[in-house]
């Protein structure tokens, strides 16, 4: 199996904070990684590192075995493979759910109105939205606005889907309609990356768990070995803070 | 959206009741305000009418006679106006909104004109209009340019352009700074270019939410077009002056005021009414 993503030594840092430490990860294709740990460990920066939203200070990023660290790289080209999923959504206000969809795939991808339309018509059914294809985004709850733009970040059809922590805004009722959508995906094969803080989740989905603490990766392995029989006093700590919270 | 209405809702006693009190603090609070209004501006047209000059004032301001006399040459003039506002308000739309994105690009290539847009709403939104139309409508003739037209109506409305883009300048780039930066990366992260970004996502969004303070720009360059007449065009300032000077009534200048209040009032009240809808449109802040 051929890694769709592959970090080597990454290394982030804003001014003096160092976030990410010779970081390396390797994500295989139809593979889901998980990445747990505290707030402030560097999850959501490690997502924004590999979308290029931020560049990093050491150490390299391959997509597909190309290097996509290198600053001649065409940013734009990069970013057409990927999507990202954003924790506040991030929709356009003033754009349908309709033209939040195909805004990418017409404008960038250079499909027709129809054949976008018709794209994202099919997402929308697929993911119960059909009926909202012509709302603005402010008229739908937490939970179907995170799912359009799920469905937004699909509508390109990606080789790796950056989640980061898409439940984390949403009250529990609406976090399962959004991880059933995740659930979904990866039973197609989606190749993802994910932050979350959501750990029966991350038991179902993930084919890797990452414990990520100040910027360094302490724990991997299988969901079943780092979530439920971890060997790092870290690890071990976290997840017993996120249990005393019932979050597990 | 199915909304459920329970039709077979009659208010409690208790409601009514409710009502009844809210309907007498209405009334009460209705009439405070007429008997504090008739206080204030019967004080207000006593102490103007009984004062000693009264009689003179409405003699050389508010003859009626003679407004209705004036009243042709001085609405001609307001076309002017009229038509310096939306003509020179078509050409600051398109240069403000140019200035504003190249204070807004991070391009490396635009750097030059970058400083050049920023010393220009530097000196523009700086100097006083009227020293502009002076310098232009004095200046550029001065030159002696060939194929530049000495034309005063159109050396004064390129010198509003110039002032007005500078303003409207300013508040398109507060609009654009005024997006988040999570819709520029959610749409940098769906492969658009910075361009595109900007023209699909970043500037409808702003454009919308600058309406209200674009609208009150409108009206003060309606107003300031009337200060072109220094430069002898024949707006309805001008025509004003003209009329008072050779018979020394004023009554043409209450004219004009009153014909650019006819055009600004609506204008104004428009705009108040566009910001209300947006605030409440935004914030759910109930009562208060």
């Amino acid at each position: 199996m051929s890694n769709v993503l592959e970090l080597v030594n990454v290394r982030k840092s804003f001014g003096p904070d160092v976030v990410l430490q010779d970081l390396s990860l390797q994500v295989p294709e139809h593979t889901a990684t998980v990445l747990i740990g505290a707030s402030g460990s560097g999850k959501s920066t490690l997502l924004r590192c590999i979308n290029l939203l931020e560049s990093i200070d050491d150490g390299q990023i391959f997509l597909d075995g190309q290097e996509i660290s290198d600053p001649l790289i065409n940013v734009d080209e990069v970013r057409r493979r990927l999507g990202m999923v954003f924790q506040s959504f991030n929709l356009f206000p003033h754009k349908t759910v309709l033209e939040n969809i195909t805004l990418s795939p017409i404008k960038v991808h250079g499909k027709s109105k129809d054949e976008a339309n018709a794209h994202a018509l099919h997402l929308l059914k697929r993911f119960d939205l059909a009926d909202k294809a012509d709302q603005y985004p402010d008229r739908l709850s937490g939970g179907q606005q995170q799912r359009v733009a799920i469905i937004r970040s699909l509508a390109v059809s990606p080789r790796l889907l950056l989640l980061d922590e898409v439940t984390s805004a949403l009250d529990p009722v609406l976090v399962n309609e959004v991880l059933s959508a995740v659930r979904d995906l990866k039973s197609d094969g989606m190749t993802m990356v994910l932050a979350t803080h959501e750990m029966g989740f991350a038991t179902q989905v993930a084919d890797e768990v990452c414990f990520l603490e100040s910027g360094n990766v302490v724990e991997r392995g299988s969901a079943e070995q780092v979530l439920h029989n971890p060997q790092n006093p870290k690890t071990q700590e976290f997840l017993k803070r996120v249990h005393q919270a019932g979050r597990l | 959206m199915s909304e459920k209405k329970s039709s077979a809702w009659s208010p409690s006693s208790r409601e009514l009741e409710r009502r009844k009190s809210r309907r007498r603090i209405s009334r009460k609070q209705a009439s405070i305000a007429a008997a504090s209004s008739i206080f204030v501006l019967g004080t207000l047209a006593i102490i103007l009418v009984s004062s000693p000059g009264w009689e003179t004032v409405k003699a050389t301001f508010f003859d009626i006679d003679y407004g209705r006399e004036v009243f042709p040459t001085v609405v001609q003039g307001l076309w002017i106006n009229l038509q310096l506002t939306f003509i020179g308000g078509a050409a600051i739309g398109v240069i403000a909104l140019g200035l504003a994105l190249l204070r807004t690009t991070k391009s490396p290539a635009l750097t030059p004109f970058r400083f050049l847009a920023t010393a220009y709403v530097d000196i523009f939104r700086g100097a006083p209009l009227i020293l502009i139309i002076l310098l232009v409508g004095f200046g550029v003739p001065a030159l002696g340019l060939s194929g530049v037209s000495s034309n005063v109506i159109f050396l004064g409305t390129v010198a509003v352009v110039l002032t007005y883009s500078a303003y409207v300048a300013e508040v398109i780039r507060s609009g654009i700074l005024s997006i988040h930066p999570s819709q520029r990366a959610a749409a940098r992260s769906l492969g658009l270019t910075s361009g595109q970004t900007m023209r699909f996502v970043v500037l409808p969004q702003a454009i919308r939410r600058v309406v209200p303070p674009l609208l009150n720009d409108f009206v003060s360059l309606l107003k300031d077009t009337g200060l072109v007449s220094i430069l002898g065009v024949t707006d309805a300032v001008r025509a004003a002056q003209i009329n008072a000077s050779r018979t020394f009534n004023y009554t043409p200048y209450v004219v004009a005021a009153i014909l650019f209040l006819l055009i600004t009032i609506p204008m104004t009240r428009y705009t108040d009414r566009a910001i209300r809808q947006r605030t409440s449109a935004q914030n759910s802040e109930g009562a208060i």
